[in-house]
């Protein structure tokens, strides 16, 4: 590893015990079943039963009514409830994020020594609506009503950006989902488990110029859970070959935040302020890095939020892959593929899983941790030692998970 | 006519305003209007004066909608594919998207000029839109 920092947690560390999912799709089945299959697998996975576990956290999903909104308890019930400590919590995408670090943080300060996290979610087909209801004070509500201004949108703006920035082209988006629909052929938990072409995804219909049909990703139902612990107890149980969870970033935007984010109307002004040297989502990484004390050289693997094929490359250059407008150089050359010197979402990514809110985060981190743990089978990533996983929520949001061996 | 949404923008004989804010102790600007506290962290200010922000700007990046939105939008039957453009406004360091008016993203660029006009939304109330700059 780099020598850094010394990372701002070497003494106490916390380690990803067990992981388990619930294969993603369209079920059609409550988000409950989904999360208590996953939470049962960790355990599983773990070695421990639901009784040890003394902290439980859900990420919520605001989709599945007052359930949903209290994840942890839902989740706790369907278990049968032991009395352990409890939390749900929601922030759009980085719901299971902010569930790990509130777990992790327990953890770390003595609180409890094993906890389960829980994110699912089953999702309406078609785009992401605001909650229903007239809410002419919910900026969500307002940009469908004023403009109409979906998710997919916003992928649009910020491809027809990239393309007007640094040349990207339709071709290097196609590229993108090919590279992830192949890993995704390879992973049983994926939604979409069938290779695509370039020519495929070109031929898809139109959905937010420049974005296809297939650069875009779609809804899906779908289940992580893992079970985290402190170093001492994995020790005192005997596991050997432990997968840290190093860092957990949550930062917020620094004002001015100049780029147009979900689902606001514009950006602040730097007309006073001038603009942070370092934008939003590179501040979540370069979070995630400090505390980890690892950096974007030391990393054997990423899984990035690949909400479109052209989002992805954005990413990359954010998270330190590569230098602004070079992700399309080490896509084109391999590298980000399986098999590649830095494969990105060798999962299949969410291109591959589609959008299961509450649980993509935790999702990630099952990967990350079953790739470290050499168990990932044909999408193996040789001999991995740092993976990162990035997955913004909007609306301010950071999002960013460091595992190390 | 109807405003889609009131305090948001203007419409008089000069033309079609956004309504920002303005920080009487900083100078930020804000879209939309934002009342009560400065969102400058470094400023105390809480004297937000509504202000009317640039009519013209230069286009940060655009795209459309091929399906129709879902509600709480209302389409036009039939459906024409909604504009949208994200626009850097002239001198206020601010990008405000909206809907374009008249253009296509055929005929849109990145740094191309628009101005602010208003339209109606499939249901009647006016919005405010981006055109082509005369």
């Amino acid at each position: 590893m780099t020598e850094r920092s010394e990372g701002t947690h070497r003494h106490s560390r916390v380690v990803v015990l067990g992981t388990g999912m619930h294969p993603w799709g369209k079920w059609g089945r409550s988000f409950l079943e989904y999360g208590v299959v996953a939470a049962r697998e960790a355990l599983h996975d773990a070695r421990i039963a639901w009784t040890d576990v003394q902290y439980v956290v859900g990420a919520d999903t605001i989709r599945n009514g007052y359930p949903g909104f209290v994840a942890g308890a839902s989740y706790a019930q369907a278990l049968g409830w032991t009395g352990a400590r409890i939390a749900s919590c929601y922030a759009a995408c980085a719901s299971g994020a902010q569930a790990l670090d509130i777990a992790r943080t327990r953890i770390l300060a003595g609180l409890c020594d094993v906890a389960l996290v829980v994110g699912a979610d089953s999702t309406p087909k078609g785009f992401f609506k605001p909650v229903g209801g007239d809410r002419p004070d919910d900026p969500d509500w307002l940009r469908f009503r004023l403009l109409g201004a979906t998710n997919p949108a916003y992928f649009g703006l910020y491809a027809r950006r990239r393309m007007a920035l640094y040349g990207s082209t339709p071709d290097d988006f196609a590229a993108v989902k090919v590279k992830n629909a192949r890993a995704g052929s390879l992973n049983p938990m994926a939604r979409y488990r069938k290779p695509v072409t370039a020519e495929e995804v070109l031929a898809s219909p139109m959905v937010a110029d420049p974005l296809r049909l297939m650069d875009i990703c779609a809804t899906s139902d779908g289940g992580a859970a893992v079970v985290l612990a402190s170093e001492a107890y994995a020790r005192r149980r005997g596991v050997r070959d432990l997968v840290f969870l190093s860092a957990v970033s949550t930062v917020t935007p620094t004002f001015p935040n100049t780029v147009l984010e979900l689902p606001n109307f514009a950006t602040d002004s730097c007309a006073a302020v001038p603009a942070p040297e370092r934008p939003f989502r590179a501040a979540i990484a370069h979070a995630a890095y400090e505390e980890a004390g690892v950096g974007p050289e030391d990393l054997s693997l990423a899984e990035v939020y690949d909400l479109s094929t052209a989002l992805e490359l954005d990413w990359m250059e954010d998270l330190g892959l590569c230098p602004p407008g070079e992700a399309d150089k080490l896509l084109r050359e391999g590298d980000t593929a399986l098999g590649g010197r830095l494969p990105v979402n060798p999962s299949g990514g969410l291109a591959s899983f589609g959008e299961a809110i509450p649980a993509q985060a935790i999702a990630q981190l099952c990967e990350l941790t079953t790739q470290l743990r050499g168990r990932a089978g044909a999408r193996q990533v040789p001999s991995p030692r740092a993976a990162l996983a990035a997955n913004q929520g909007l609306f301010g949001h950071g999002s960013a998970l460091i595992t190390t061996r | 006519m109807t405003h889609a949404i009131e305090g948001w923008f203007a419409v008089d004989a000069d033309g079609v305003f956004l309504l920002g804010t303005r920080c009487t102790a900083c100078g930020t600007v804000c879209f939309p209007p934002r009342p009560g506290f400065c969102p400058n962290p470094r400023c105390e200010g809480e004297e937000m004066e509504v202000t009317r922000l640039p009519r013209r700007g230069r286009v940060w990046s655009y795209t459309n909608a091929c399906y129709p939105p879902p509600a709480p939008f209302v389409t036009a039957e039939p459906y024409e594919p909604v504009t949208l453009a994200a626009v850097e406004l002239d001198g206020a360091g601010i990008v405000v998207l909206g809907q374009v008016a008249g253009l296509t993203v055929d005929q849109l660029e990145v740094g191309m000029e628009l101005e602010l006009t208003s339209g109606p939304l499939a249901d009647g109330p006016l919005v405010w839109m981006w055109r082509r700059a005369a």
